[in-house]
């Protein structure tokens, strides 16, 4: 069985954002890059299920620009089989992701997509979803446990208040929660093989697929910044400040 | 209790514009070794060492390795991460393939190294030991010894320890006593050795000793001593593990730092003689144990940087966060870092730190071009450059560390001296560095004895060339701050071509005058060296700021350099006035005296 793993190339989850000088966006011009950390999850538990005899091939997929193979490649390292970089210097929106992915989807026929839930960047947590509905296939986000059969899956995912746990039909969707499993240290040995796996480059028009924009961005804007604390004399004054104040109680 | 980043785009200057990654990419069978690998490599070294190892700091200062019913117990979660290590493939980096490394360049392989001994340089001493005992089988073992041990101390599945050291023998080898006696195709050897890193533990389930011991019949001094291999458990013919060797943890010593290191004395031979294996020929095991030192000696420098490194990060980490005081120029209380004198202590932290890992990663890039340039006159000049800096990161690296360190308490103020902020573990673990693996006098007299008079400064006096063409094409630069970063490091190249000049002439007088001044000059070199490479990153952060880069980053180097200039770089001078003025009152005073 085929499993197909989108990975984007993010911030760094430990860099502090910033907004660039002028506000028009996020400065990452000179800051530290990585794999979306639910896409790493993703690429983790298609490595679990292939070294479980469960799947066959891993490909890896990214849409950006050339930076992106370092993305890539560590997902190679971590143990993928090959991987295909979308060109493009745009930044697109979740549905334009969504429709290559669709394109990606009929030409490597794959029987599982495993996404992150979300990229830490844009947060949208929309992609995954949108692919399903583009291939009719059925999706099972938010899993924190997998369970794969030959046609069918055992889904647990986190919802508000608990856990569900749901059956789908493959070929699906599956976007991965926090606590689905830990990645693995790559190995040096594992590193230096996948500077000698396949890594194809192909450019987004080659795909014929409108991916431009919907939304406009009006603007963007810090979160204000945290005020000074206040020391209360005794727990009547916190309860107070709590229920008149904050109004949290 | 701090973290620990490891800082890998330091690292990637450094390897890059300073120590020529793409030249050592360039020679023959590294072509892999390029920019993209040693990202990808430092990038997964650094989260290893970062969250795997360094958590381990300071549980292994707190429990310490003990010795419980003739066991050694080493602190929790070492053990785990031991085997994590060595799962992960990493303790077989710069390791040739033939035995399951991945045989890449010093280059690539020292920044990871820095980066666990940063992490836990208790931790750390482990797979560099084994590192040692599997080189010295590597150039002198039989192929049958290579077979039975190579593999799995390359993998780290056994590790490796070096017994040099007997209590009346430190400094001076020549006075080893442990025997030899034949037997067949074996010796048994007797006798106690003490300094024992890693000598023994439970972690793995051989350890492989190296061993130096006289035979019978061996002419006495440094020339009659031999080496041999003893495995913890002798192996039988199938290469599985047999009988225990009779070799015992007697104690394990209690010391000021490095707590987690099992430091162990070992008795040979306390009943039938440990079995051991002749490693080359007879006799020449010290010499063996010399073609590896470079190696040691660089890894011990880089100790140097690497705990300075993690108290640097840990000091400005504090300073950033601990409020106290309003600060010249501010309205009202602040971190402080705003207060002149904690930058000045940062900055000498920083930029002595950021000037020890570029000597000595171009050191070991000096390594790769004298292991594998194709022109033998180009290995030649290689190596003859690499003997000559080995002492100088050993030696330079190392007492500056212990100045790095010592401003990181001081930066803590009264929390750094109460154990709990952390800040004094890494001067206490740093205080072994300039001891072991060669004293600093023994570095100086290495460098003004065997690596500057006997050639009559020849290697160092070219070097001198070179700084001032870096210098003098820095300089030319457009900007204040080149020139002032050029007149500066001319200054102090003349100072150092000055005492180098003044000891090959006092040598000839009376070597005691020179020798009285080895380690000021050690201190000399290794700063003018420094300020060469800090001048030279300040060009080279020039460059990439000329090319359209407008990270900080570059900008914080030619500050960085700017600083090492003036606050660094003068001692120089102080330097150079010792060596030519102060030996006389060196050997004046009477021993009664003292």
């Amino acid at each position: 069985m085929k499993i197909v793993v989108p990975v984007k190339r993010v911030i760094d989850a430990n860099v502090k954002v910033r907004l660039k000088a002028d506000g028009s966006a996020v400065d990452s011009d000179n800051a530290k890059m990585s794999m979306n950390p639910f896409d790493e999850i993703a690429v983790e538990e298609a490595i679990r299920l292939k070294e479980a005899g469960a799947a066959g091939e891993i490909v890896a997929v990214s849409i950006g620009s050339d930076a992106c193979q370092d993305v890539l490649r560590a997902a190679l390292a971590m143990g993928a089989d090959r991987a295909l970089l979308i060109r493009t210097e745009a930044v697109l929106e979740p549905l334009a992701v969504a429709k290559l992915l669709r394109e990606v989807v009929a030409r490597e026929q794959p029987r599982l997509v495993i996404c992150g839930k979300q990229s830490t960047d844009g947060d949208a947590n929309q992609a995954g979803q949108m692919l399903a509905g583009l291939l009719g296939w059925p999706q099972a986000t938010f899993a924190s446990k997998l369970d794969l059969g030959t046609d069918g899956a055992t889904v647990t995912r986190e919802i508000d208040g608990g856990l569900e746990i749901i059956a789908v039909t493959l070929p699906a969707v599956v976007t991965t929660d926090l606590r689905l499993n830990s990645p693995r240290y790559t190995t040096l040995p594992n590193i230096m093989k996948a500077k000698k796996k396949p890594l194809d480059v192909v450019a987004l028009d080659e795909f014929g697929v409108d991916t431009r924009p919907r939304l406009t961005t009006l603007g963007l804007a810090e979160p204000a910044a945290r005020s000074a604390g206040v020391r209360v004399a005794d727990v009547a004054e916190l309860l107070a400040k709590l229920k008149n104040e904050a109004k949290v109680i | 209790m701090s973290q620990y980043v490891a800082p890998v785009r330091d690292m990637l200057f450094v390897m890059q514009e300073l120590a020529g990654l793409a030249d050592v990419g360039a020679l023959p069978g590294w072509e892999e070794a390029g920019a993209e690998l040693a990202e990808a490599v430092l990038e997964e070294a650094g989260r290893f060492a970062g969250e795997v190892i360094a958590p381990l700091n300071v549980v292994g200062d707190r429990e310490g390795s003990r010795l419980v019913d003739g066991k050694v117990v080493v602190p929790a979660g070492f053990a785990e991460a031991y085997h994590q290590f060595v799962e992960a493939g990493w303790g077989g980096i710069s390791s040739p393939e033939a035995f399951g490394g991945q045989g890449l360049p010093q280059l690539l392989a020292k920044p990871v190294t820095e980066m666990w001994k940063s992490a836990c340089l208790a931790f750390s001493l482990c797979p560099m030991l084994t590192q040692g005992a599997l080189e010295a089988l590597l150039h002198h073992g039989t192929p049958e010894q290579q077979n039975a041990y190579l593999a799995k101390l390359v993998s780290g599945e056994w590790t490796g320890t070096m017994n040099l050291t007997e209590p009346q023998a430190g400094s001076d080898l020549s006075a080893v006593r442990s025997r030899a006696m034949p037997e067949g195709d074996h010796y048994r050897l007797f006798g106690n050795k003490i300094f024992i890193t890693w000598g023994e533990h439970d972690v793995t389930e051989n350890i492989v000793h190296l061993v130096l011991a006289r035979l019978p019949d061996a002419p006495a001094g440094v020339k009659g001593i031999s080496l041999f291999v003893v495995p913890k458990y002798l192996l039988n013919a199938d290469g599985s593990l047999g009988e225990r060797n009779d070799v015992q943890c007697v104690s394990l010593e209690h010391k000021m730092g490095i707590h987690g290191s099992p430091t162990a004395v070992l008795a040979y031979g306390e009943s039938a003689g440990a079995i051991g294996y002749l490693v080359g020929e007879p006799n020449r095991g010290l010499e063996y144990m010399f073609t590896m030192m470079n190696h040691a000696r660089l890894a011990v420098g880089l100790e140097g940087v690497a705990i300075s490194e993690r108290a640097y990060q840990q000091a400005r980490d504090y300073a950033r966060e601990r409020v106290q005081g309003r600060a010249l120029g501010h309205e009202s209380a602040g971190a402080i870092i705003r207060h002149p004198d904690v930058r000045r202590m940062l900055l000498t932290m920083k930029s002595q730190t950021e000037a020890m890992r570029a000597l000595a990663y171009v050191t070991a890039a000096y390594m790769d071009q004298a292991a594998r340039h194709p022109d033998p006159a180009e290995r030649a000049r290689y190596q003859s450059r690499v003997e000559l800096l080995t002492p100088v990161v050993k030696g330079w690296c190392t007492e500056t560390a212990q100045e790095v360190t010592s401003l990181g308490v001081q930066v803590h103020g009264g929390m750094g001296f109460i154990e709990e902020t952390g800040a004094a573990q890494h001067m206490r673990d740093a205080r072994i560095i300039t001891i072991y693996e060669g004293t600093t006098g023994i570095q100086a007299n290495d460098l003004l004895g065997r690596k500057t008079l006997r050639e009559q400064g020849k290697t160092l006096l070219a070097l001198i060339e070179e700084m001032r063409t870096d210098t003098a094409r820095v300089g030319a630069l457009d900007g204040e701050a080149f020139r002032q970063l050029a007149a500066a490091q001319d200054v102090a190249i003349k100072e150092l071509e000055g005492a180098t000049r003044h000891l090959i002439e006092a040598a000839t007088v009376d070597p005691r005058l020179a020798f009285a001044g080895a380690v000021p000059y050690l201190m000399l070199l290794g700063t003018v060296c420094g300020g060469w490479q800090m001048t030279r990153a300040a060009g080279a952060a020039q460059a990439r700021i000329a090319a359209g880069e407008t990270a900080a980053f570059y900008r914080a180097k030619i500050d960085t350099a700017l600083f090492y200039a003036e606050h660094i770089l003068p001692r120089a001078m102080t330097h150079a006035y010792v060596v030519q003025h102060g030996a006389r009152s060196t050997l004046a005073l009477d021993e009664s005296a003292f």
